[in-house]
């Protein structure tokens, strides 16, 4: 098992490393001059060139890659541009919500996704089943940022019941859990109908494998074996689509955050992109892709722990 | 008190009452395709019954309607079809399941797949004695661990924790058997146990199947498409071509006698019994085709076929001088001179 892990940590970082090149080539690759769209058009030449010394533009591209790497390595992501903030710092703290926005949703929409998918796959064949499938679809089919838009204007200035904006007060749980409500509620939504699917696709296989046929010719009622047989066999079947799916959680709640303006990742991501902010995109891309990598080596640890095969091969 | 009997007295003591009855059942997937077409089968206490014939000519299907395993799409008719007293064509879901290993347990081909791989073997016979209400789980365990030392797995306390990805082909579908036995099944139903398994195993597997009988007394209904498993185990042989029983009786007559066309040609096809000397393996030439093409299914690819296989439905006859030897052929009806002696 150790080495398992160890094997993964190293993929992992190599994932990490090209993420980081690519990013740098991209960097090098966009039209126009940074300094420009940094300073404004009004910016004198001799305030870009103080720009470019600052952020090391002045140098060969490979001996920028190279300090890069090297910073990279010890942990350090750079300075914002503007703020002259550690990246690391501006990084950390935003982290929290994010990850508290993708938690909530998923934990949500993975729980109503799976008794919707087992509920799809007793009910196989009958309205039951048709039924879930088109609520599931349309959940799918409607965008993040509409359920996001109807669900604040419906509960929070209709209703005002839940708040509309900010992500509640530092220290104050309540009204942050209360803050979380309709974004999760909004980027759960689609996961809701996609895992509710998933789950009964992985369902109606497992059930048709030869040892469900066994149970059954054993007179050992269906619950039994939905729930204690082919439940966790379509579990550890989708677990790895599961994975990736938190992980582009993680920045895919970009919406959900502009429309509730939330502090989160996507949002910092969105807003140093426009901006140029290279440093601050380097460093919330990177911190993106090592909590994705994180999940997928999660998953993997997970499944072999679930899966006799897999934990007697590594 | 009896009412009197008006038959007179025979001189036989009456048959004990069979443990599977069926009387002209059929089944069909969808609409229209018979895979099973009118069969009659009967198999008594202690009795071992085989059924040979080629893949696809509904052997699965009739082993699994008798524990009503078919899929939903399937459809079963019959004029009687009793399992251990009960009448499958009458009984709803809760008695079906009531029947589901007391009344008949099943095993099945694939060993290795029968189980599930992610969980114990322990895990797995525990569920399947859900039954019995034995007050502590040690209880069940103990009768899991004799159950398996009876089949001859060696380390049956270790086994519970394995999973079946840990054990051999053989060793799970001696396994399988053990769950079985622990359903004390007045039936065993085996769909090609040792299909998957090498000679050797295959060998072991029959010959604790056999010993089963002695020792539990259940009837076996063994299915195999190899003519040597069914020579070594069984009484009574039925031979089913295109969703027909076309030949029935005991092993000696079938397989000292063969009288159908069809029989005889499994038998020309059986590796076993080719002449040394054979570069090649005989085939019967042509498909089974959907029951009821032509009057006689095996007429399309029949050597002796006559006028009358495409005219007339060829009836059940008695054939031969075994007892209890039936033959649904024309040919052999009539025809006096009995194919060549084959031994087993
Ligand atoms: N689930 C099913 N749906 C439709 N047709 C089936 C199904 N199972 C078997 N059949 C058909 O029924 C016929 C008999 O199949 P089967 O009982 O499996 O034969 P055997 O066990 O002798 O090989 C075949 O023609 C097969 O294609
Ligand atoms: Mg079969």
């Amino acid at each position: 098992m150790p080495g398992f892990i160890l094997r993964r940590t190293a993929i992992a970082l190599a994932i990490l490393l090209l993420v980081a090149l690519l990013l740098f080539a991209m960097m090098h690759m966009i039209p126009g001059d940074p300094t420009v769209v940094a300073l404004g058009p009004r910016s004198t030449p001799e305030m870009r060139e103080a720009f470019r010394a600052m952020m090391g533009l002045d140098r060969p591209v490979l001996d920028q890659l190279g300090l890069l790497l090297v910073r990279l390595a010890q942990g350090d992501l750079g300075l914002d541009v503007w703020s002259r903030r550690p990246v690391l710092t501006m990084v950390l703290e935003v982290l929290p919500y994010t990850v508290a926005l993708a938690l909530a949703s998923f934990v949500w929409a993975l729980a109503l996704g799976l008794v919707l998918g087992c509920v799809a796959v007793v009910h196989h064949g009958k309205w039951g089943d048709w039924l879930i499938g088109a609520v599931s679809v349309s959940f799918v089919a409607v965008p993040s940022f509409v359920v996001a838009l109807y669900s604040l204007l419906i509960f929070a200035v209709w209703l005002n019941w839940l708040p509309a904006i900010g992500a509640g007060e530092p220290g104050d749980i309540g009204a942050q859990l209360r803050a979380l409500i309709l974004p999760s509620f909004a980027v759960g939504l689609g996961w809701v109908g996609y895992i509710s699917r998933l789950v009964r696709a992985a369902m109606i296989e497992a059930m048709s494998e030869d040892y469900v046929r066994t149970l059954r010719a054993y007179g050992v009622g269906e619950g039994r074996i939905i729930y204690r047989y082919a439940l966790k066999q379509a579990l550890l079947a989708i677990l790895s689509v599961i994975a990736i799916g938190f992980g582009s959680l993680l920045t895919g709640s970009i919406f959900a955050e502009i429309v509730f303006t939330r502090p989160g990742l996507g949002k910092m991501t969105y807003d140093a992109v426009i901006s140029r902010n290279f440093p601050l995109v380097m460093g919330t891309v990177l911190v993106t892709s090592a909590l994705y990598v994180t999940c997928m080596i999660l998953a993997d640890v997970v499944s072999a722990w679930l899966d006799p095969r897999v934990r007697s091969a590594i | 008190m009896k009412p009197p009997s008006l038959e007179p007295p025979s001189a036989e003591p009456p048959l004990p009452a069979p443990v599977l009855d069926m009387r002209h059942v059929s089944v069909s997937y969808g609409a229209h395709v018979p895979a099973v077409l009118g069969v009659d089968l009967t198999i008594r206490p202690r009795e071992i019954v085989g059924i040979i014939g080629e893949s696809g000519s509904g052997k699965s299907t009739l082993a699994h309607s008798v524990l009503g395993l078919l899929p939903k799409t399937a459809r079963m008719s019959g004029t009687r079809f009793n399992l251990a007293g009960t009448d499958i064509l009458k009984a709803d879901r809760t008695a079906l399941a009531a029947l589901r290993g007391p009344a008949a347990a099943m095993i099945f081909q694939n060993p290795m797949t029968a189980f599930s791989p992610i969980h114990t073997l322990g895990r797995q016979l525990t569920d399947l004695l859900w039954r019995d209400r034995d007050p502590s789980g040690a209880q069940k365990r103990a009768r899991i661990v004799a159950a398996l030392a009876e089949v001859g797995i060696p380390d049956p306390v270790g086994r519970l924790d394995a999973f079946p990805f840990q054990l051999s082909g053989g060793m799970l579908q001696r396994v399988a058997i053990a769950a079985a036995l622990l359903m004390q099944p007045a039936l065993l139903i085996a769909d090609e146990p040792t299909t998957a398994l090498d000679v050797t195993m295959e060998a072991q597997i029959l010959h604790l199947m056999r010993s089963l009988r002695e020792r539990a007394g259940v009837s076996i209904l063994i299915i195999s498409h190899h003519l040597g498993v069914i020579a070594e185990i069984c009484d009574r042989v039925a031979v089913m071509y295109a969703g027909r029983i076309v030949e029935e009786g005991t092993v000696e007559a079938i397989f000292r006698a063969p009288r159908h066309p069809y029989t005889q040609a499994l038998f020309a096809c059986e590796p076993a019994l080719v002449p040394t000397g054979m570069r090649r393996l005989p085939v019967i030439a042509g498909e089974v085709p959907r029951p009821g093409a032509s009057l006689c299914d095996f007429a399309s690819r029949c050597a002796v076929k006559a006028a009358r296989c495409v005219e007339q439905a060829p009836p059940w006859t008695r054939s031969g001088e075994f007892p209890g030897h039936h033959v649904r052929c024309h040919g052999s009806a009539l025809s006096g001179s009995p194919p060549s002696g084959r031994t087993p």
